[in-house]
């Protein structure tokens, strides 16, 4: 044995493209499965939480105003910076969750697989959901999907990377910033994905990491008039009915928890569709002529 | 707002240079150069760590809605850019005179400022209210014109109706040392003001240089009959800064202490968030003391700083967070 003494890392938060502390200066101690330490993650405040909104809206301008494709390519280089940092995140995921180290790679691989799947969804997504109206009148009439906001994302607790990945990826992949909090119990995978984001192309402020007690954080992202939606995936029953009534006061749409048997499963673009809003524009034809409409 | 008038004994006579204890200095230009140099030195570290510690004091629940509603209460709320139109300005006056529309226990702003062209249009705005209108004059904001357009510039505001007229100094020449020249361009426009308007002058300090320059500065413009000393234009890229303020804070404070006339401060640019406000409300408690704690006294040069002032207001009141969605966009 080498008598070197092993450097421990501070998991920090990400907000707005930077890894700063937790204003409050508090961290909670995150346990393995069996009770093991395993770090110290930042406990965040609603100060925090503030602040990552503020970090989430100023990049939601841009962020929105990328081309799908382009967000489609920032997407997938998440995937392969992931790739290069697969070992990371088993040994993350094995501690957290209490799984094998093949049973965690399943997990790592699938999410991985995740970010490509939404990745190609991003340029794709508008066809599906949008798209021209038969209307009866001189118009062409167009529906297009636009991404709702800043999101407020309440990561599972129980599936701490494959989870978030899953609920992460689909918000912004439409165009939506997101503001995430970490499962509470098993942090450190998001905190790690954090710093995967940060050297993908991802602009500062797209996603936004804070860790800590959940309900802490969730209760003013809730009631916060500059949010847009909240997923509140994470929340156990009671918070989320709390979170929805603090929600409604200036009309977030809420995804209420959805029971996920099976993360590893192909998950559709529902996740994808709750966070759009729908444009319809009518676009006059001009004169039909004597003989009427064609269509 | 409590209003503080100001005591008969401190107000300056419009137009006549004040009589005090430091008359003489201004006799000639050895003697002002004599004086101004004869001010301490700053104690450039001392200075900025004072501020940084004021910086640190925690104003919360019910200092902090007393400290946000004072701020507002402050603010010159302004607008200097060349796209300036009279629908804009009108638009701004609305929101001096009524900030928040959904809280109608919100106080006014002290001031719209604006380029001497859009007085009327100012003035036409705030007509009724509290509100005072402020014109930038004397070629703002460079500064390089002759002094009868300067001075022209200054008549015109104030003909149009501006209540306070903010002038800049010509750098130059007090950078080369020409302190008399600043002197008697700033005695001049304090006379073409009159009685009707109160002149702010405004130093640049960023293309000061030095702590000692604004220390300079500050004595200058006192002596020269100034109402109010402002940092900044808001043009340059080092516009207020705690540190700067304080030094102007400690020099009005000194100021007052030597001749019993009490002179305002107005640190304008880059504050732009509720928490820096009230550092420089902590600033002006700590360091002037509570006669300048009112806006006739105090004042922050802002645009931006309004909206985040009011966002504040509404958490105090609400609880919950509040969003640019809720405030106006100017």
């Amino acid at each position: 044995m080498s008598d070197r003494l092993s450097v421990f890392k501070t998991y920090k938060l990400y907000v707005g493209g930077k890894f700063p502390r937790s204003e409050s200066g508090r961290v909670y101690e995150v346990t393995d499965s069996k009770g093991n330490w395993l770090a110290n993650a930042p406990q965040s405040s609603r100060k925090d939480a503030r602040d990552a909104v503020v970090a989430a809206r100023k990049a939601f301008g841009a962020w929105s105003g990328a081309t799908a494709y382009n967000r489609g390519q920032v997407l997938y280089r998440v995937a392969e910076m992931l790739e290069g940092r697969k070992a990371q995140f088993v040994h993350e995921v094995a501690d957290a969750e209490g799984l094998s180290k093949s049973k965690a790679a399943e997990q790592v691989e699938a999410a991985i697989d995740r970010w490509v799947w939404y990745a190609g969804w991003t340029d794709k997504i508008a066809q599906v959901v949008g798209g021209g109206n038969p209307v009866a009148g001189p118009y062409f009439n167009l529906s297009s999907p636009e991404p709702t906001g800043v999101v407020a994302v309440l990561a599972p607790q129980e599936s701490s990377f494959l989870g978030l990945v899953s609920v992460v990826a689909p918000v912004i992949a439409t165009g939506n910033t997101a503001v995430v909090v970490a499962s509470e119990k098993s942090p450190l995978p998001a905190l790690s994905l954090a710093e995967v984001l940060a050297t993908s192309d991802v602009p500062g402020g797209v996603v936004n990491v804070l860790s800590g007690r959940t309900a802490e954080i969730a209760t003013p992202l809730a009631a916060h008039q500059d949010v847009n939606a909240i997923d509140l995936a994470g929340a156990d029953e009671v918070l989320a009915k709390e979170l929805e009534i603090a929600a409604a006061d200036n009309l977030k749409r809420a995804l209420r928890p959805q029971p996920v048997d099976n993360w590893l499963a192909t998950p559709g673009t529902d996740r994808l569709t709750a966070f759009l809003e729908t444009k319809t524009v009518w676009h006059p034809t001009g004169s039909l002529g004597a003989s009427g409409s064609s269509y | 707002m409590p209003t503080n008038a100001p005591s008969p004994t401190a107000e300056s006579v419009g137009g006549a240079p004040i009589a005090h204890a430091l008359t003489d200095v201004t006799a000639s230009h050895a003697t002002l150069r004599r004086f101004l140099h004869g001010l301490p030195g700053v104690d450039a570290v001392g200075l900025e760590a004072r501020a940084a510690s004021l910086g640190t004091r925690s104003i919360k629940t019910t200092a902090k809605a007393y400290a946000i509603d004072l701020a507002i209460s402050m603010v010159d709320l302004t607008t200097l850019e060349g796209a300036d139109t009279p629908g804009k300005v009108r638009a701004l006056g609305a929101k001096a005179v009524r900030p928040d529309p959904t809280d109608r226990t919100t106080p006014s702003t002290a001031a719209v400022c604006v380029y001497p062209d859009m007085v009327p249009a100012a003035k036409a705005a705030v007509a009724g209210s509290s509100v005072k209108v402020a014109s930038v004059a004397t070629a703002f904001p460079a500064g390089r014109a002759p002094l009868s357009v300067k001075l022209a510039d200054v008549r015109e505001a104030v003909a149009a109706g501006a209540d306070e007229i903010d002038m800049v100094i010509d750098r130059g020449a007090f950078l080369a040392g020409d302190y008399l020249k600043v002197y008697d361009e700033i005695t001049a426009v304090k006379q073409a003001c009159g009685s009707e308007a109160r002149l702010k002058v405004i130093f640049e300090t960023g293309e000061l240089s030095t702590y000692d320059n604004i220390r300079r500065a500050s004595w200058l413009g006192m002596l020269a009959g100034a109402d109010f000393i402002k940092t900044s234009t808001g043009k340059v890229a080092v516009n207020a800064t705690p540190a700067n303020t304080l030094l102007m804070l400690e020099a009005v404070r000194d100021f007052r202490a030597q001749t019993g006339v009490q002179v305002g401060v107005k640190p304008a640019g880059g504050i732009r968030t509720s928490k820096d406000a009230v550092k420089f409300l902590v600033l002006v408690n700590e360091t002037a003391g509570e006669d300048w704690l009112d806006n006739h006294w105090f004042r922050f040069g802002a645009s931006s700083l309004l909206n985040d002032l009011l966002m504040q207001r509404q958490k105090l009141a609400t609880g919950r967070y509040s969003g640019p969605d809720y405030v106006t966009v100017d």
